[in-house]
């Protein structure tokens, strides 16, 4: 009996003396497993990957850099490149235009609640659904087109033009990020330093030069904000390809994300290889944003501290 | 306030504002008005182009029967609150630990872990799409919920850390030193004083967490390939190939894809917001 409850008493200590050491791991432990094996070492393992030569059954080969190399002469890479700073570049627009609206929408009047959350409707639905709808638009049955025709400028499709394809993608695209950036700068003008605007306000500084003196760097939390998901959702535009062109027409609107599944899993072949060497392209250009974004976090976590 | 209030504005202004505030709406919704009007026409207004006028005959039930009696979409629908509920509730489950770990616990690799959660929530989807897809065709669950919801809820696990973490990081930490001076256990800290705390935390990561996955559209399309398992997303998607010009019909079957999100950003607004603005505020 005694020894008994002077085990157990033994065995509460040891557990008392570390428990504040390993109960974060304990908790840690679930979560942090099912994101090393689904998140963490798929990473690794891709950028390994992209040295083989791999149909995804018969045993790979190890290639070395030729995957790469063939890159290097891949036309289609370069379009995809391209139209992948494309989409960069016009999705940026999203933060002004998101500002520009969030300005406009900042009032206080009757039913503005509800205006401002049908204004954001466009970010709560599927990319699928907004894809659909635009691409029905683009349609030369659709909308644009015999609008076109009915005014005297003839039908136009803008999905099926090799040139402008891309940047019909893009505006629809465009539709729901600026919802979403809106909805930050929504954010940031509600938390606004009234003292300062007044102030400022005081000191003779109106419109334009109190928005760029005053409010803008105060927005800049919004703003940083805003970038980083415009950028993260520029370079995720796999979703409007898919649905409005399937990279088509002759591949003029392919983006890296679009191509990148499309060698790997479609009818054009299951060139593994291949396509985790395009994926690591996309990953390189992404690891900038995300050192970036996790820089800033970890000074803010320094002064935190 | 900035712009100033508009009611400090001349009458002018403020009229002109109101004007403008319904106008400019119209026009931002028109995409979502066109499908909406679509969907409740018949063939005939498609076929002669009236797309914007008033439906000669209203015809979104007779619509929308057509597309449950000759499409998968009830089944798409079911699957999409199969995959959808259990990843809210595995992701929203877990990140609760793993915020709370990395939250109120000193250890060395703490924030190596922290940015590891975040840096592996921004990777494209695309460089884990070859191995994950491997991964779960070799554990027999390739073309099924399961296999689907298991990564959903890894993947998502990161940014909920994120947003765990930090909320949880806000929470008075005087409160926690006082129960284990107590003698309360790390557990019962967790279960009786962190989790009722959390609860704001909680419901905006369950809404965001459900549009995101139900929107979700690629990992739909990598890991599923038969109906029987596929969400409305890669559903819809499948039937815009077979509907060429059947546009009420298409608009129909967008409106039952659109309207569960709908329905939850309406009901939890406050929570979607905030969570989806987390940090524009502050640092």
């Amino acid at each position: 009996m005694p020894s008994s409850t002077q085990i157990s008493y033994r065995k509460s200590s040891w557990w008392k003396l570390n428990q504040q050491r390993l109960t974060p791991w304990i908790f840690l432990f679930p979560g942090l497993v099912l994101f090393l094996v689904y998140v963490i070492w798929p990473i690794f393992n891709s950028l390994y990957i992209s040295l083989l030569q791999w149909d995804g059954l018969s045993p790979a080969i190890y290639v070395g850099f030729s995957n790469y190399i063939e890159l290097l002469d891949d036309e289609y890479f370069y379009i995809s490149l391209i139209n992948n700073i494309k989409w960069l570049i016009f999705f940026m627009l999203a933060v002004p235009i998101g500002l520009g609206l969030a300005i406009f929408l900042n009032q206080t009047i009757f039913g503005i609640r509800l205006i401002k959350s049908l204004f954001f409707f466009p970010f709560v639905i599927s990319q699928v659904v907004i894809g659909i709808i635009f691409a029905w638009f683009y349609n030369p049955r659709g909308v644009i087109g015999p609008f076109l025709e009915a005014i005297g400028l003839g039908n136009y499709a803008i999905l099926a033009d090799e040139d402008f394809a891309t940047y019909g993608i893009i505006f629809a695209g465009i539709y729901p990020q600026i919802a979403y950036c809106m909805i930050l700068y929504l954010t940031g003008l509600n938390n606004l330093n009234t003292d300062q605007i007044e102030a400022g306000r005081m000191d003779g500084a109106k419109g334009f030069s109190l928005f760029k003196n005053i409010i803008l760097p105060q927005l800049r939390p919004a703003t940083f904000l805003a970038i980083v998901v415009t950028v993260i959702g520029s370079l995720r535009s796999f979703d409007m390809v898919a649905i409005m062109t399937q990279g088509g027409p002759w591949g003029s609107t392919n983006v890296l994300a679009y191509y990148m599944f499309e060698t790997a899993l479609s009818e054009y072949g299951y060139r593994m290889g291949y396509g985790s060497a395009i994926a690591a392209v996309l990953f390189t250009i992404m690891m900038f944003y995300i050192l970036f974004f996790i820089y800033r976090m970890y000074q803010s976590e320094k002064k935190g501290l | 306030m900035f712009p100033i209030p508009i009611q400090k504005r001349p009458l002018i202004n403020q009229i002109s504002y109101r004007v403008l505030i319904p106008i400019s709406l119209l026009i931002w919704l028109i995409p979502l008005i066109g499908i909406m009007l679509t969907s409740i026409r018949g063939l005939g207004d498609i076929a002669q182009g009236n797309l914007w006028g008033v439906p000669s005959e209203f015809l979104l039930f007779s619509n929308l029967k057509d597309v449950f009696q000759n499409t998968p979409m009830l089944s798409y629908i079911l699957n999409s609150f199969k995959i959808t509920i259990p990843t809210m509730i595995g992701a929203v489950a877990l990140s609760c630990m793993t915020g709370f770990a990395l939250a109120s616990y000193r250890f060395k690799a703490n924030l190596f872990i922290f940015f590891t959660f975040i840096a592996g929530n921004f990777v494209p989807f695309q460089i884990l799409m070859i191995p994950v897809r491997d991964l779960t065709y070799q554990m027999g669950l390739y073309d099924t919920v399961t296999g689907l919801v298991l990564f959903h809820v890894a993947f998502q696990t990161g940014f909920c850390t994120l947003f765990m973490r930090n909320f949880i990081k806000a929470l008075p930490n005087e409160l926690f030193e006082a129960a284990r001076i107590d003698g309360t256990s790390e557990f019962n800290i967790f279960l009786k004083i962190v989790l009722p705390l959390t609860r704001p935390a909680i419901a905006a990561l369950s809404v965001l967490i459900f549009t995101f996955i139900w929107n979700d559209f690629f990992w739909a399309t990598v890991l599923i390939q038969g109906h029987h398992a596929m969400p409305i997303t890669a559903g819809l998607k499948s039937l815009n190939g077979q509907w060429i010009s059947a546009y009420h019909l298409l608009s129909a079957g967008s409106i039952m894809a659109a309207i569960p999100p709908v329905i939850m950003f309406f009901l939890m607004q406050k929570h979607f917001i905030a969570g989806l603005t987390l940090g524009a505020s502050k640092g």
